[in-house]
């Protein structure tokens, strides 16, 4: 029998000072078109390390294109992304991971009939032995998984077990140790509560949470206010391809930061549109 | 406690993941089973030490190019011109070795570079393309049954080559892959322990390899594999040349043993290999299977090949039979198939 376990200490107050730290990735007037059409344009940010940020916006709001552009699956018409500090030019994931930018995106890139640890390793399998004597280290390959997701506070159980058998949230789990097991740094998450049910979305988001303590910058990106108020420590909100507001989570309620996901503004509009219409 | 909150979908009876973890364990009891069942049906004659030696001296061409092709199915592909490229083989080791008066070893060589590079053209096409690689097997199929008996004609007037065994080095190479061990009818060939070798060889590399992990990799979720690094089009190209070598194997080893070659041999097998991979368990869509598990199926083809006519039946009985596994087989790995969609998708 095996089960994701997360165990529950995350509620701790943090220590660091992230405004004094210098950013560990910084954007400088990013901007993209395509063709005549703006998606979005100059977005000036600084994330640091050992927070979670999260991307908050309506569809269209330039949200996911911004997140394409950090984890390199979209170049930038204009400005720069830098890292620690230095611009840097990537146009493909695998470049954004060799900087230690790893997006862990829905599908998860987990494949179900594989065991867990072959999940784990896939496509950077520890070997042992040279020549036709080299092989797959297996017995480290089970160890070293179960010491990353030991890390997090994360039981996935056998490690033998096909993929397949793992939970909504088990999956989440795994692929996130895999992705700071490789370097990650600048953790970008694409609604990775979407398809779970309550409790799982809750360890997901503690473990999320875990995550950001030990160091990683998180980029959340969730349509859920509870999700993202519950995990944030910052709330950069997307409208019309601007980054309409960048809020510290002191600074918010829920109540506060829904209204927000819900289109700010734009709700009371809306509002004012229907009644008008309904009653003129 | 969260335990138990986050894992409504885990297992809980071990043996259930286990038998999903053994792909070849369904084709095991099969095999056992068909065994007994002949031996009832036949009056023990199956235990017969000249019987299992027909059993194995059928099974043993077949199996090793299935478990080639069934590690080609793990990774999602399928190789229609196997069957062919064991005539290939042999027509070429046989025109080289006759026609040409070339010393056997120098036509092996060669034989076996010429066989590589058409698995190489069959799994170049089929990545460059993204055709299916039924598609593309196929149009290869066709071009070697033709070419096969057509250049056989062509340099020596005749789809028949014959008198291997006057060409220098022909000892030699009989005493490597066609040495008999024991006299007939309780003859059983090297040939056994070349594919013993080469299912070990195999399960090795599937298993315990990192390439092995790009097989799986590939056919279970490609562009999962690729997201993540796995070289997947070269993993596909591999084993095409992979499947082409073992054809190339049994085409000489045949060609050597019989001393001659029937040019448009071939034709037809590929099915068997496929149908031996299915059954051994390996999945068609991909992802999942094993090494032994084709060579098992081939093993089943051979039990029923001896088996039936043993049991005093019509021996045309056979390809009903070999239908018949196909669609129990696929059936099974379909069942596997839908459990692995319905629990993906929660």
């Amino acid at each position: 029998m095996s089960t994701m376990e997360v165990s529950d200490d995350t509620q701790q107050p943090d220590t660091q000072q992230p405004d004094t730290e210098p950013p560990v990735i910084e954007t400088r007037g990013l901007g993209r078109r395509f063709g005549p059409v703006v998606a979005l344009q100059d977005v000036d940010v600084q994330l640091h390390a050992g927070e979670v940020n999260c991307v908050v916006g309506d569809n269209g709001a330039g949200k996911s294109v911004f997140i394409k552009m950090l984890c390199g699956m979209l170049g930038a018409s204009s400005g720069d992304v830098l890292l620690d500090g230095a611009p840097i030019a990537f146009t493909s994931p695998r470049q954004a991971r060799s900087f230690g930018i790893v997006a862990v995106y829905q599908d998860l890139a987990i494949v179900p009939l594989m065991s867990l640890w072959r999940n784990f390793f896939m496509g950077a399998e520890p070997v042992r032995g040279w020549g036709i004597f080299q092989r797959f280290d297996v017995p480290y390959a089970k160890q070293t998984m179960k010491a990353e997701l030991d890390k997090l506070g994360v039981d996935l159980g056998d490690p033998d077990r096909a993929a397949y058998t793992m939970s909504g949230g088990e999956r989440q789990a795994l692929a996130i140790a895999r992705a700071l097991y490789y370097g990650a740094r600048v953790l970008i998450l694409d609604e990775p509560t979407s398809a779970l049910g309550v409790r799982q979305s809750g360890a997901v988001l503690r473990l999320i949470r875990r995550v950001a303590q030990r160091g990683t910058c998180v980029i959340l990106v969730t349509p859920k206010p509870q999700h993202a108020f519950w995990v944030g420590d910052r709330f950069l909100v997307f409208k019309r391809g601007r980054l309409q507001e960048d809020l510290r989570s002191e600074d918010l309620t829920l109540e506060s930061l829904s209204y927000l996901m819900a289109g700010g503004g734009e709700v009371d509009e809306l509002q004012s549109v229907i009644t008008e219409s309904v009653t003129g | 406690m969260l335990r138990d909150q986050l894992a409504p979908f885990t297992p809980n009876r071990e043996w259930t993941r286990n038998l999903v973890l053994r792909p070849e364990l369904g084709s095991l009891v099969a095999a056992a089973l068909l065994f007994i069942f002949f031996s009832i049906a036949s009056s023990g004659a199956m235990f017969e030490i000249p019987t299992i030696a027909r059993i194995l001296d059928t099974a043993w061409p077949y199996g090793i190019i299935a478990v080639a092709v069934g590690l080609l199915m793990i990774s999602g592909e399928f190789d229609l011109s196997a069957g062919v490229m064991v005539g290939t083989a042999g027509a070429l080791l046989g025109v080289m070795a006759t026609e040409w008066g070339m010393n056997l070893w120098l036509a092996l060589v060669l034989s076996l570079g010429i066989c590589l590079a058409l698995g190489l053209w069959n799994g170049v096409l089929v990545v460059w393309t993204g055709l299916p690689s039924f598609v593309i097997t196929l149009g290869t199929f066709f071009g070697l049954r033709g070419a096969n008996v057509a250049l056989s004609k062509y340099f020596t007037g005749d789809a028949l080559i014959e008198n291997i065994d006057e060409a220098s080095g022909y000892d030699a190479l009989h005493a490597i892959v066609a040495t008999v061990f024991g006299t007939a009818p309780s003859d059983f060939r090297v040939s056994l322990l070349w594919w013993g070798g080469f299912i070990v060889i195999a399960t090795w590399i599937l298993w315990r390899t990192k390439i092995g992990n790009w097989i799986f990799a590939t056919g279970g979720d490609r562009e999962a594999a690729r997201a993540v690094g796995v070289p997947v089009n070269g993993t596909k190209i591999g084993l095409f040349m992979l499947t082409a070598g073992a054809a190339w194997f049994v085409g000489v080893s045949n060609a050597v043993r019989y001393t001659s070659v029937q040019a448009g041999q071939g034709v037809g097998a590929e099915f068997f290999y496929i149908i031996a991979a299915v059954v051994g368990g390996c999945r068609m869509a991909g992802g999942y299977g094993s090494a032994v598990g084709p060579a098992i199926g081939a093993l089943i083809w051979g039990i029923a090949f001896i088996g039936i006519p043993q049991a005093g039946w019509n021996s045309d009985w056979r390809w009903a039979f070999l239908g018949v596994l196909l669609l129990v087989a696929t059936l099974i790995n379909h069942i596997v198939g839908e459990r692995v969609r319905v629990q993906r998708s929660s």
